[in-house]
């Protein structure tokens, strides 16, 4: 442990840690968002523990809360977690072998694949994904835990902005790619897809839908051997 | 209320579908060497998505507009990571941009 912690560095640590704070606060949103809503208890700490991945379970839960019923909260919440297909073959690096990666591919949720797709050190990589991955499981389901148990009293995550440096915090990771022109260029035009077609599509499908820019912007050339992003690590 | 039946079992094949998804790539990686063009396409399909993240939860809640004080903190944070400010500065400021926004009355 202390030999990871070395290779994951001060600085990332600090970093890592913030977002752990930040999961945790929007945990306990949730709990309380879905208790609140009229689920019992047991939902979302099934959901945390289990399915470990917010966008989704707030989606599961809202349909729930519309009326929506079971199947089609399952299906949609199972929509937005589609991403983790390309992403796990973007990170599976990180995972490790053996028993190791069916473990850790459980911990995949944005922000691990965020931080590690920033990273280009084979044992960074590694690293940063293990211990963000184990910090935000903990945090999350903490946060979950006491926001059911404390029910609509707990947080008002949009008073504090917490709502803003979800996505800010994404694209500060995802900056270092972007210095890639074809990639800026994609990045930008999925961004517009996903935008565009919110308004007619189901939740979790605009996300998807941005997909659809691979088929214009070409591949072009790599330029790094490593099963990551090319630019700098950050 | 729904019975408790349907919905555990809902979050049982959630559960599993969204382990599904997780595993195949790390299960397939080792079996099939990957081109390396589907190396460099996976990794487009990854940013591509982190960036519709980035702007689908900037500026929508639900199905509607979020308001301006969400991606004006986004905007912050997104100049600052631009500047390349380090990271705490980012997100910090994408929250404190918004916060302050909303405290003097932008929705």
């Amino acid at each position: 442990m202390r030999s990871v912690w070395r290779t994951v560095g001060r600085e990332i640590g600090a970093d890592a840690a913030l977002v752990a704070a930040a999961v945790g606060v929007v945990g306990l949103a949730f709990g309380a968002i879905a208790v609140g809503s009229g689920q019992p208890l047991w939902l979302p700490i099934a959901l945390s523990v289990l399915v470990f991945a917010g966008a989704s379970q707030f989606v599961f839960i809202g349909i729930l809360a519309a009326g929506g019923g079971p199947l089609g909260a399952l299906v949609a919440a199972l929509a937005v977690n589609s991403r983790h297909l390309p992403f796990g073959f973007a990170v599976s690096d990180a995972l490790g072998s053996g028993w190791r990666r069916y473990v850790g591919a459980h911990l995949m949720i944005d922000e691990t694949v965020a931080f590690t797709i920033a990273q280009q050190d084979p044992g960074r990589r590694r690293a940063v994904y293990w211990t963000l991955g184990v910090g935000l499981f903990v945090t999350w389901n903490i946060g979950v835990l006491a926001g059911s148990l404390a029910g609509t009293a707990a947080g008002d995550t949009a008073a504090l902005g917490l709502d803003a440096a979800f996505p800010a915090m994404l694209l500060a990771l995802v900056r270092p790619s972007l210095r890639e022109r074809r990639m800026a260029i994609a990045a930008a035009l999925g961004a517009c897809v996903a935008v565009a077609s919110t308004p007619v599509l189901p939740s979790g499908m605009p996300v998807l839908a941005a997909l659809l820019v691979l088929l214009a912007v070409p591949a072009g050339t790599p330029r790094a051997a490593v099963p990551g992003v090319a630019g700098e690590s950050r | 209320m729904m019975p408790a039946g349907s919905m555990a079992a809902a979050v049982v094949a959630l559960a599993a579908g969204t382990y599904a998804l997780r595993c195949a790539g790390p299960a397939l990686r080792d079996r099939v060497e990957l081109p390396h063009w589907l190396t460099r396409r996976i990794t487009m399909a990854t940013v591509v998505l982190l960036a519709a993240l980035v702007a689908t939860q900037a500026l929508v809640d639900g199905e509607g507009f979020a308001g301006w004080a969400r991606p004006a903190g986004v905007l912050a944070g997104g100049v600052l990571a631009w500047l390349k400010a380090p990271f705490l500065v980012v997100v910090l400021a994408g929250a404190a941009v918004a916060a302050a926004l909303r405290m003097v009355g932008v929705p």
